[in-house]
């Protein structure tokens, strides 16, 4: 059945603007550690959302196939264009100029250098921007995409060390870098709080994806004291900063009160939603296109420079590129926040956990809902008798903290994993052993059966590829030459999720091809190359016959590239799509033939024709159907089920990380020279893009582990290295060659059997170099990154 | 003078502040050559000059004047793409495709070095000829930063293009 789209009809925008518990998302039954944004299941859908007899999970046919991305050529020649690349008539360039204080108000603001500057011509303050409402910040409401609820440029006052405080439009780039520089700003300063102790200090529990980040079964201290073997320790993760190499940009012009952006999102329908309420005008008069983002990890959302470009735009009457410099990125877009965590394990001699402590502080901004959740993982992995897992957060005067690859998990696996490293010496255990002693039989928190897990398979391959050497206590570590080597390991582990409201749309055409649209997108995952496997594959099409449209808030749905749950969406998607486009065709076959009149259910699609499931030879093609009814092409929209898999099953994908590091013994240089990950993520739906997609999370771990961070200065709130010389990253030489694998069980709840893949392998890495380095020179790091001071 | 912009002329801008990066992105429209960080610390935007790869946003176009830049966009003939760019695909040498630009115009520079053979910082012997190795080529592909992590992709296509059977 063709459902109309009715993606724009979304509730109100609320008035807030601080966030508080209140005002978030309420009836969170079935979320998990991300929040399901919609679709709960209701009593008037109460569908089971994923077929566990699903034909395409149990044969999967051509998936898993190792197809070339299909933007491949496209990239490779330098014509996929980016948000930054789309031009309009008349189009000026927009720059930025940025607080240089944390909080306070701005006195006075001296445009008339810039206004006077070549080629400028316009300059935008809080004096005569145009009035806007606040934008809804990510997880505070259903559709809300911005980095805080922060007013744009609407009054003189300053919330953070780099917010903009004024936009100069001109006819090019340097005019408008070289205007920006003449603006003169001075301020009124206010006290602020920059200081991670005095933010925490008293810090209450977190309220996060419609929790408290807290729980607490049995007395886990009493249980810590009275165990034979123990551990407890203190570890800190800086602010760490996304760095996808496109810096953020939009291109905007309103045309007839059309307010049209070629941008670089993760969700196109909802940060077109957001910008709508923004402007006060009607989704539907809001085009957002993101074809080609370059790089995301969570930080492509949208930001105060979205905003300020389209405000600019209007009350210039000018189409405008806003680009941010690689510095304003960093003052502008937020990254992951800093945390300080303790990890307490307690077990018998056997090594069986009797508790398990995780709790800690991090720092958020008043005006977003997002907290660095770290005891994620801690509630999911390891059974223990007693476990108190809480997460207190205090308010910080700084840029709004946000969402990086894998929130929560990443940095808390690197305490948790490296306690247990810790643990396994102590009990004169192999860390293996230790956590397969460890594993649990149901969700060690909430009791749910798993839908599949085999992390002891993954930990079993992990080791046989590695050639991991089994311990009992001791360190194994050698040394080679100047070089100290040693080897560590680790778990890796990332939820399943699933949101509501993703759509697809599928267009048979008498050519016997096939369209499938959604408003996905691909911030190189290679969203439209999967896409195309698992609508081939549901359609008994050549893969080669399917294209695939995404990245445009016009085409169905609302769907988000984040929490790694895009492919579960589309997968989802397609299925509802592709069942409702077998009930039409069953409708076009010939009166009296064996396909009238059947249920869809007793219907299947193979070879390009619609056929009886239990007699596949009993089949009618589709362009046969097409000729018959006249048509030459046939389109069917379906929303997707609600995520109700998630709130019967306990849905996580889980991994093994191994790896060999060296330490210089003379300047305490670390190389990694060894990594190999497994992982037990469902099914694999394309063997060379997922390899890349692992290996990618695994190179973001290292960086963690070794090098990156965020220099945010206490004393004013400003961050001191933002730029790509300061703020290091891997490069070429400091990644070596990743084996990665994957046991490949489909998941007999996920749709088409996949769990997602984009964020577990940043989970686990870190860790693992922590433990090579004690096993090379016997120190123990536990402060993020492990630059070589703290190894000599 | 003339810039010779994969083999067509343009004139010099007038505003001598004008990187040759955004003579390329913003006045010509020409926006394959990349702006990840406009201060030489990650080689998207890496062109040939008279086929010496250079970061074009650290460079003045006005100093151009006289000299022939390929960007990526003239690395290909018409329909087919460039050895390496197949290879890029080949061996998923990416995923978003944003330092892709500058990873390969950086490694067709590095293929003729190594035929010159110019040494690098980590060559054993100034005066062989480098080994085409992995070592090598990362050392020599160090300033193209990628975030994607495909690093593992990039260095095999650059492999299989800079060897010797491939000459």
């Amino acid at each position: 059945m063709t459902q109309p789209s009715d993606k724009h009809a979304v509730p109100k925008a609320g008035e807030n603007l601080k966030i508080d518990r209140r005002e978030m998302l309420a009836g969170s039954a079935a979320t998990i550690a991300g929040v399901a944004l919609s679709g709960a299941a209701t009593a008037e859908q109460p569908a089971v959302p994923v077929d566990a007899r699903d034909p395409l999970i149990r044969t999967p046919g051509n998936l898993g196939a190792a197809h070339s991305r299909r933007d491949g050529p496209l990239k490779v020649r330098g014509e996929a264009k980016f948000a930054a690349e789309h031009k309009f008539p008349g189009m000026v360039y927009g720059a930025l100029v940025f607080s240089t204080i944390a909080r306070g108000t701005i006195r006075t603001i001296d445009t008339d250098a810039a206004e006077a500057a070549p080629g400028v011509v316009f300059v935008m303050t809080h004096k005569n921007a145009p009035r806007l409402a606040p934008p809804e910040p990510f997880y505070a409401t259903r559709t809300g995409m911005a980095g805080s609820s922060l007013p744009v440029m609407q009054d003189a006052s300053v919330h953070w060390n780099g917010q903009p405080v004024a936009v100069v439009l001109a006819a090019t780039q340097e005019e408008a870098d070289h205007a920006a520089s003449l603006v003169n700003v001075a301020y009124d300063v206010e006290d602020a709080v920059t200081s991670f102790e005095d933010a925490t200090a008293g810090a209450d529990v977190a309220f996060y994806a419609g929790r408290d980040l807290k729980y607490v079964a049995g007395d886990a201290e009493a249980a810590l004291a009275a165990a034979p073997v123990s551990v407890d320790r203190e570890y800190s993760t800086p602010q760490q900063n996304h760095n996808q190499i496109e810096p953020h940009a939009v291109t905007v012009a309103w045309q007839d009160g059309v307010l049209r952006m070629h941008d670089c999102t993760q969700g196109v329908d909802m940060s077109a939603i957001t910008m709508a309420k923004v402007f006060g005008i009607d989704p539907s008069k809001v085009h957002l296109t993101a074809e080609y983002v370059g790089g995301g990890f969570g930080g492509k959302t949208l930001w105060q420079y979205h905003i300020l470009a389209a405000a600019a735009a209007q009350a210039a009457g000018r189409p405008v590129r806003m680009t941010l410099t690689r510095e304003g990125v960093f003052r502008v877009c937020g990254g992951r926040a800093p945390t300080r965590q303790r990890l307490a394990l307690g077990a018998d001699r056997d090594g069986r956990l009797t508790a398990l402590i995780h709790t800690g502080t991090t720092v958020k901004i008043a005006h977003n809902a997002m907290t660095e959740p770290f005891t994620e993982a801690s509630h999911h992995m390891y059974q223990a008798d007693s476990m108190h897992l809480e997460v207190r957060v205090g308010i910080m005067d700084m840029l709004g903290n946000t969402f990086m690859r894998a929130p929560g998990s990443a940095v808390g696996t690197f305490s948790l994993e490296t306690a247990l490293d810790e643990l396994a010496e102590k009990l004169g255990m192999d860390p293996v052993e230790l956590r397969i002693r460890n594993e649990p039989d149901n969700n060690p928190t909430t009791g749910k059966p798993f839908s599949q897990r085999a992390l002891v398979d993954a930990y079993r391959e992990g080791a046989r590829r590695f050639g991991w050497r089994p311990r009992s206590g001791q360190r194994l570590g050698r040394r080679e030459g100047e070089w100290f080597v040693g080897t560590g390991m680790a778990s890796a582990y990332y939820p399943y999720k699933r949101f509501g409201g993703s759509a697809a749309r599928i267009t048979l055409t008498d050519d016997g091809k096939a369209l499938v649209e959604t408003a996905g997108a691909d911030m190189g995952m290679g969203t439209s190359t999967a896409t195309a496997a698992v609508a081939a594959e549901r359609l008994g099409l050549p893969y080669e016959d399917v294209d695939v449209r995404h990245g445009d808030n016009k085409l169905p749905g609302s769907i988000i590239a984040a929490a790694s749950q895009q492919t579960a969406a589309i997968g989802a998607s397609v299925a509802a799509a592709h069942a409702a486009l077998v009930a039409e065709l069953a409708a076009l076959a010939p009166e009296g033939g064996a396909l009238r009149g059947q249920p869809a259910a007793a219907l299947k699609t193979v070879d390009g024709s619609l056929a009886l499931a239990a007699d596949p030879s009993v089949r009618i093609s589709f362009a046969d159907l097409l000729a018959r009814s006249g048509q030459t092409s046939i389109s069917v929209e379906a929303t997707a089920p609600p995520p109700t898999e998630v709130s019967e099953w306990s849905m996580h994908s889980t991994g093994a990380v191994f790896c060999e590091v060296k330490v210089n013994a003379v300047t305490g240089e670390l190389r990694i020279s060894r990594i190999c990950g497994v992982y037990d993520c469902g099914r694999i739906l394309n063997e060379k893009l997922a390899a890349s997609q692992f290996r990618g999370g695994i190179i973001m771990s290292l960086g963690m582990a070794m090098m990156e961070y965020a220099q945010f200065d206490e004393r004013n709130g400003r961050i001191a290295n933002p730029s790509f010389g300061a703020y290091y990253m891997p490069s070429h030489l400091d990644v070596p060659e990743i084996d990665v694998a994957w046991t490949g069980i489909p998941d007999p709840q996920a749709p088409t059997g996949a769990r997602g893949i984009g964020e577990i392998s940043m989970n686990g890495p870190s860790a693992a170099v922590a433990n090579a380095i004690y096993d090379a020179i016997g120190k123990r790091v536990r402060d993020l990154p492990i630059t070589l001071d703290k190894l000599m | 003078m003339a810039i010779t912009i994969n083999g067509r002329a343009y004139d010099a801008p007038k505003d001598v502040r004008v990187s040759l990066l955004d003579l390329l992105r913003d006045t010509l429209d020409r926006p394959g050559t990349k702006k990840g960080c406009n201060q030489g610390a990650c080689g998207a935007c890496t062109v040939l000059v008279d086929g010496e790869r250079i970061l074009s946003c650290l460079a003045l176009a006005v100093q151009y004047e006289g000299r022939s830049v390929t960007t990526i966009e003239g690395l290909a003939d018409d329909d087919d793409l460039h050895p390496l760019q197949s290879l890029f695909v080949e061996h998923d040498g990416f995923q978003c495709g944003y330092c892709t630009p500058g990873q390969i115009m950086s490694a067709v520079a590095l293929r003729e070095e190594f035929k010159r053979g110019l040494p690098s910082n980590i060559s054993p012997d100034l005066q062989a000829s480098p080994e085409r190795s992995r070592a090598e080529i990362k050392e020599r592909m160090n300033g193209n930063l990628c975030r994607c992590g495909a690093h593992n992709g990039i260095v095999d296509a650059i492999a299989a293009y800079v060897s010797e059977d491939n000459e």
